[in-house]
């Protein structure tokens, strides 16, 4: 459950990247959060675990406040936390299990991952977590070698292997093409199912957004405009959502 | 990066599902950790010698401090020395590296027969550091400054041919084939193809040896091929290490004012 | 090298003139600074024999004294090219090493304050100006001569030039998995051990293996000065005019540089 109360975050620039949020997550949902680019989107995700600290207000996840958290409290809490990036964020140099395993660090003594001493059992886990996005087979080949799709998937692994009760991914199929995209939402959205992991999604293609959420969050301007199901997110609603009537290239197409 | 399907792709057993052998990379550790043991073996290092050691160096620097400052005007000349022979030995030694560089590149049509040889004999030169080529023609010409710029040139000879010629080959084939279709020569080509794309580049290179070579200057003298290094060695010998420092010192200051005067000006030409 | 994009015509003629001023300029200053060179060198000061050296050198090298390629008591060919392959291994591992605190200083990317990687990047270009040679000298004077002192010569003074290329390689990492790596809860060791080595470590290692290149050269001329190696018969052969003596260790210096060169060019390709 991710609680957010009162959030607003001012830039030391001066812009406003999120105006008082009050909204509440609830577990194993999947929630997809659309609005034009500097809408603030990224600023809500990334404050969730703290990449980006916030400026008044208080965000709880499962009951912990992220805000408040310090040191060694913040990094348990992040470690419940998985998240996928645009650019995949994977080691390329190093093999597809290493970077599955990396997720791992959290859970042992800086010693124990200095030395890189895994437990057989988080080789399991890591392996099993790259069989659950078909592409086991790969665990000991180089990241750089691996397509967008297949690495994005790999990163998919490491918030799996990490086992994490929440994942937030941040517009993780802008750099894929149509068809590795639908594979990826797919993947994400059997994890959120199957698993019931808590799943917020970053996404700027609305049909993208209609087709896999179970809610839909619109942001404008660092606030919220639209909080409703995939099916009450009518074109009229995206285009309150965006300011202006939708435009083709906000839609993948081809379902 | 273009490659054929890799045997590994084909070879179910060497492909991602297992863990590679990891043999080749422990052997590969095993193998540094036993040379450098068997290094400070052979050289007696030990950290224990560095820690008897360091008072020591401790009271030379104590020694150095404050440097003798009436020594300047002595060592002015010897410093001044030092820059010419810098200044002489580069520019000769790039003077005989352009036709070299000309030879060994590759994509200026001359015959393997003749650019292999060539490129051989620049290979060996560059294996020759400045120091030793200094002692030898010390030993040939007497002590002073001649045989330390001999030294220079040949020593910046080797550094700036091999990089010229590599920049003469990655020049822009273009112009060299427009020139070639209007019918030029070889050495029309050579003017107006390919100098006017390399100039900068060995402009940049003669100067980045020239920095190089004040640095070399400077300890030439420890084998008598003259210039401040002279007047160090015999300070050194003396025990008078007031008088060091301030040769040390002033050697610095010389070779910042040169590495900026120098980094400016390649960063103008390129 | 500028070219001025506003032809007017009035300007134009005037901004030609200039150049030819600033050309004129630069070739006055250029000639003089290479006359009052040439002032500086005497050239009476060279020897009258050097043509009989020459030929004897040039004997020396066709009749390389092989005997002096092992003598079982000692102080032969073989063990001075081992000392200088072994300076040079030396220095090479402990620049490497030490280097590494100093990089991470320099870097941009690993501090907040540009005061801090600036003082690093200082400290690394005044490490950088002292010549090897000097370094060595003082090194003799603090724990005597020998290899040892040579080990530290090279070690401190490569700290400087790798020092500058680890910072630079750490510069350009990619920022991704830190972050990815902070978002899993990692600590700054754990960051640094997962996101950031991995991607510099091969870097390193072939900057180093570049830097031995450059040492084993510098290592034959250390014992010029009484820092160990194969200088050090190399000089005493010199000083007796033992001219097939000479011959036999450049020969034995060149085959070194060019083994140590081949060897590690093959290891560089490996490691990327």
């Amino acid at each position: 459950m991710i609680e957010f109360d009162n959030v607003t975050k001012v830039y030391a620039n001066g812009t406003v990247g999120l105006r008082n949020i009050n909204l509440t997550i609830r577990e194993g949902e999947l929630v997809v959060i659309v609005g034009l680019s500097g809408a603030g989107k990224s600023t809500f995700l990334r404050s969730i675990n703290r990449l980006t600290d916030i400026t008044s207000g208080d965000i709880r996840v499962n009951g912990q406040s992220v805000t408040r958290a310090s040191g060694s409290q913040l990094r348990r809490i992040r470690r419940d936390i998985g998240m996928i990036f645009q650019s995949f964020n994977l080691v390329k140099r190093s093999t597809v299990i290493r970077n599955v395993l990396s997720g791992r660090v959290g859970y042992h003594s800086t010693l124990r991952t200095l030395l890189g001493w895994f437990p057989k059992q988080d080789v399991e886990l890591s392996l099993d977590a790259l069989q659950r996005v078909n592409i086991r087979e790969k665990a000991y080949v180089r990241s750089d070698q691996l397509s967008g799709g297949q690495q994005q998937r790999v990163s998919i692994a490491r918030a799996l292997a990490q086992e994490a009760r929440v994942i937030l991914a941040d517009e993780p199929v802008a750099s894929l093409d149509p068809l590795t995209t639908r594979q990826v939402m797919e993947d994400l959205k059997r994890i959120n199912r199957d698993m019931n992991i808590t799943t917020v999604i970053n996404l700027h293609f609305i049909d993208l957004a209609r087709e896999y959420a179970t809610r839909i969050i619109g942001l404008r301007a660092g606030e919220v405009v639209f909080d409703g199901t995939p099916e009450e997110a009518t074109d009229e609603a995206f285009a309150e959502i965006y300011g202006r009537p939708v435009q083709q290239d906000e839609l993948l197409g081809g379902a | 990066m273009k490659t054929t399907v890799s045997p590994a792709s084909l070879n179910p057993a060497a492909s991602g599902m297992e863990p590679p052998r990891k043999y080749k990379q422990i052997a590969g550790w095993i193998i540094l950790v036993a040379v450098i043991v068997a290094c400070s073996v052979r050289t007696e290092a030990t950290p224990y010698q560095l820690i008897v050691g360091l008072p020591q160096m401790g009271s030379l620097l104590q020694e150095m401090f404050p440097p003798d400052w009436s020594y300047l005007p002595t060592i002015w000349g010897p410093m001044m020395e030092t820059l010419q022979i810098a200044i002489l030995g580069t520019t000769l030694g790039a003077l005989l590296a352009v036709p070299v560089a000309l030879l060994c590149a590759s994509n200026l049509g001359v015959s393997r027969w003749v650019s292999l040889p060539t490129r051989m004999v620049l290979n060996l030169v560059r294996t020759i550091p400045d120091l030793l080529f200094a002692a030898i023609f010390v030993a040939v010409f007497g002590i002073g400054p001649f045989a330390g710029m001999l030294a220079l040139v040949f020593f910046s000879f080797g550094i700036i041919a091999k990089l010229t010629f590599e920049a003469i080959e990655a020049i822009d084939p273009g112009p060299l084939e427009a020139m070639t279709a209007v019918g030029a020569n070889r050495l029309q080509i050579i003017m107006y193809g390919v100098v006017p794309q390399a100039l900068p580049y060995f402009m940049s290179y003669l100067l980045y040896t020239f920095e190089v070579n004040v640095r070399a200057a400077a300890v030439l003298g420890l084998v008598g091929a003259g210039g401040i290094g002279l007047l160090l060695d015999r300070s050194l010998g003396l025990f008078r290490y007031d008088r060091a420092a301030i040769i040390i010192l002033l050697t610095l200051a010389i070779v910042l004012v040169i590495d900026y005067g120098s980094t400016m000006i390649r960063r103008k030409l390129l | 090298m500028k070219s001025n994009t506003t032809p007017v015509t009035g300007k134009a003629s005037g901004s030609a003139f200039r150049a030819r001023i600033r050309f004129a300029l630069t070739a006055l200053i250029v000639i003089a600074v290479y006359y009052w060179s040439i002032q500086g060198i005497r050239f009476e000061g060279i020897q009258g024999t050097a043509g009989t050296v020459s030929k004897s050198i040039l004997q020396g090298f066709l009749h390389p004294d092989w005997s002096f390629v092992y003598i079982p008591e000692g102080e032969d060919l073989l063990r001075g090219l081992l000392d200088t392959l072994v300076i040079s291994i030396l220095g090479t591992v402990v620049a490497a090493v030490v280097c590494i605190p100093f990089a991470f200083w320099a870097s941009t990317n690993m501090s907040r304050r540009l005061a801090v990687s600036g003082s690093g990047k200082i400290a690394l270009s005044v490490i950088r100006v002292f010549p090897e040679i000097i370094v060595a000298i003082l090194f003799i004077k603090a724990v005597g001569p020998g290899s040892f002192a040579g080990v530290l010569a090279l070690g401190i003074h490569s700290v400087g030039m790798l020092g500058k290329l680890y910072s630079e390689t750490i510069e350009n990492i990619d920022r991704g998995p830190q972050e990815a790596l902070i978002a899993s809860g990692a600590n700054r060791l754990q960051v640094l051990r997962y996101a950031v080595l991995p991607q510099v470590i091969p870097q390193f290692l072939s900057y180093s293996l570049y830097r031995f290149e450059i040492n084993i050269r510098s290592a034959t001329t250390l014992g010029l000065v009484g820092a160990g190696g194969i200088g050090t018969p190399l000089i005493f052969a010199l000083q007796v005019r033992n001219w097939n003596r000479v011959g036999i260790i450049l020969l034995g210096i060149i085959a070194l540089v060019v083994l140590t060169d081949l060897v590690s060019g093959w290891l560089r390709k490996r490691i990327t």
